[in-house]
């Protein structure tokens, strides 16, 4: 028993040696794995980041209703109480224009610019907040109410894009899963032709180990450590390329978040999705290897 | 130890290589299996080791019927036989300490007790102090020794020899013939295909003849 486990051991690692013999060829399979498993893993990040983003706003759910510049503040407050009366609606507030243009000029910094008009350009404005299960269709259906009201110029709902862009993520965390599939299949073909070629190297030795009494297990075993070894290194290498690329872009993210006011934290690698590279890498390796090993370990019969 | 009953061999494409052989070779016995190129004997060798299976008949390894074995016990009955080849079959890639381990790993055998026994079977041949050499860097004859060395090692109780003297001079050839005897004489049961009639007849052993695939002269 102990020895067949330090044989195995012995297996294990030598394999690791068998490989470091064809350093170039090695990389490169390396590299094919570690790329094909990072490209769908850095797209899921995108999505998981996308998410984040549209989860911040998703509960910013208030509209603008602009009136028609001109419009009384008394028309305004009788506006207001009508689209209170709405179910879906919970509040709403009246932004006079005179205090819109207060604020403008406070939070913009256009100050200046502002008192050299001789008039105030900002209407008033009301700021509906929809009660919080309000269902987007409905916020819709008051939306197009309010807009066939002669003095109201504008309605702006911000849910919308919030909307579309979770369809978008929605869509695009689909594609990550087909090209998930799809890489995963092609290294699974790449590792096993890698190892095709490895198993027609040691066709000799693979021969003579028969001759002698090897098992087919026996045989095997040095194939499929060489295909956990890929595997594992080419997890390892993704991991790498994730880790890079993540440093690389969250400078210009984070200046850009501040730009729009701060507040966004670029999510890196979590646990899951390096659990998530780690088990497509090996079963891409060990899956490549023992296509391989079953396809052509036994095409060969000792020939005396 | 063998015995051979109405033994047909017939390969792909009709060929019948052995044609109803009945022969029986004793534990402990040398034994020389002779005839013209295209005989048989090769084949006969081949149905011992399973690497080709009988198409009729019966043949018997220690009493068992190995025609019958299944696939997956062929590794474990090549365990029991020594084979030395014409072309030695040695690994060119691998030091001769190390294709002499290789029938021990698959054995499974630990490290220490694969050098002790390593070291053990190139005494025999007479080549302890190449261990570490490349099969290209050593003789025809000396490549063949190892290759002898490598079929012994794992004490085998039956050793088959298919030509193994048939790339040696005649005095490379004799040698090696006087290292069979001597393992014979410790207990080893052999058998040797070999058309060098010359060879057989100085050291002398049982001899099978075969011709077109039959026994002609069992002994
Ligand atoms: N794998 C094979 N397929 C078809 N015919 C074969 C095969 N091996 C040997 N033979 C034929 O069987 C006959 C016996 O061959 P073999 O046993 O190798 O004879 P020997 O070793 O005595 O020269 C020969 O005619 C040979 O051509
Ligand atoms: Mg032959």
């Amino acid at each position: 028993m102990k020895n067949y486990l330090l044989r195995h051991l012995q297996n294990f690692f030598g394999s690791l040696g068998s490989m470091s013999r064809q350093l170039i060829p090695t990389a490169m399979t390396i590299a094919v794995i570690g790329i094909a498993l990072a490209l769908p893993s850095a797209l899921h990040i995108m999505v998981l980041n996308g998410n984040a983003i549209a989860g911040g706003w998703e509960h910013i759910r208030n509209f603008s209703v602009y009136l028609t510049p001109g419009t009384t503040l008394d028309y305004a407050e009788r506006l207001a109480v009508e689209i209170e009366n709405h179910d879906s609606v919970q509040s709403v507030t009246v932004i006079p224009a005179d205090k819109a243009l207060e604020e403008f000029q406070q939070s913009a910094g256009f100050g200046d610019v502002m008192a050299t008009l001789d008039k105030n350009p900002l209407p008033h404005t009301l700021v509906v907040q929809p009660v919080v299960d309000a269902p987007p269709a409905t916020l819709r259906i008051i939306e197009a109410q309010l807009l066939t009201q002669e003095d109201v110029d504008m309605v702006k709902l911000d849910t919308e894009w919030v909307i579309r862009l979770n369809a978008g993520l929605d869509l695009v965390q689909r594609i990550v899963w087909i090209a998930a599939i799809l890489l995963i299949g092609a290294v699974i073909i790449i590792t096993g032709n890698t190892i095709r070629l490895d198993i027609q190297n040691r066709r000799a030795e693979i021969e003579v180990s028969k001759l002698l009494g090897a098992t087919d297990g026996f045989v095997r075993r040095p194939f499929l450590y060489i295909g956990f070894w890929y595997g594992l290194l080419g997890s390892c290498f993704a991991l790498f390329l994730l880790g890079t690329g993540f440093m690389l872009i969250s400078g210009p993210v984070e200046r850009l978040s501040g730009l729009y006011g701060g507040g966004f934290q670029l999510l890196g690698m979590n646990q899951s999705t390096a659990l998530a590279v780690f088990a497509g890498g090996l079963l891409a390796g060990l899956g490549g290897a023992w296509s391989a090993v079953a396809r052509h370990l036994s095409d060969i019969q000792p020939r005396v | 130890m063998i015995r051979f009953e109405n033994v047909t061999k017939r390969y792909k494409g009709g060929h019948e290589a052995l044609r109803d052989v009945s022969v029986h070779i004793e534990r402990r016995e040398l034994t020389f299996l002779t005839g013209h190129s295209g005989a048989g004997k090769s084949t006969l060798l081949k149905l011992i080791a399973l690497i080709e299976r009988p198409t009729r008949g019966q043949v018997l390894v220690d009493g068992r019927n190995i025609g019958r074995l299944p696939d997956r016990q062929i590794p474990g009955h090549r365990r029991q036989i020594g084979m030395v080849f014409q072309d030695h079959k040695l690994l060119e890639n691998r030091s001769v300490f190390e294709n002499m381990a290789l029938p021990l790993i698959i054995a499974g055998l630990s490290g220490r007790e694969i050098s002790k026994r390593v070291r053990a079977a190139l005494d025999q041949v007479g080549l302890l102090d190449k261990e570490k050499k490349t099969p290209r860097a050593l003789s025809t004859g000396e490549q063949q020794r190892v290759g002898i060395a490598r079929a012994i090692v794992t004490r085998p109780r039956l050793l088959i020899a298919d030509e193994p003297t048939g790339n040696l001079d005649p005095e490379l050839s004799l040698e090696i013939m006087q290292l069979f005897r001597r393992l014979n004489d410790i207990g080893v049961t052999m058998l040797i295909a070999t058309h060098n009639l010359e060879l057989v007849e100085r050291i002398g052993g049982r001899r099978i003849i075969l011709d077109e695939g039959q026994v002609s002269a069992p002994s």
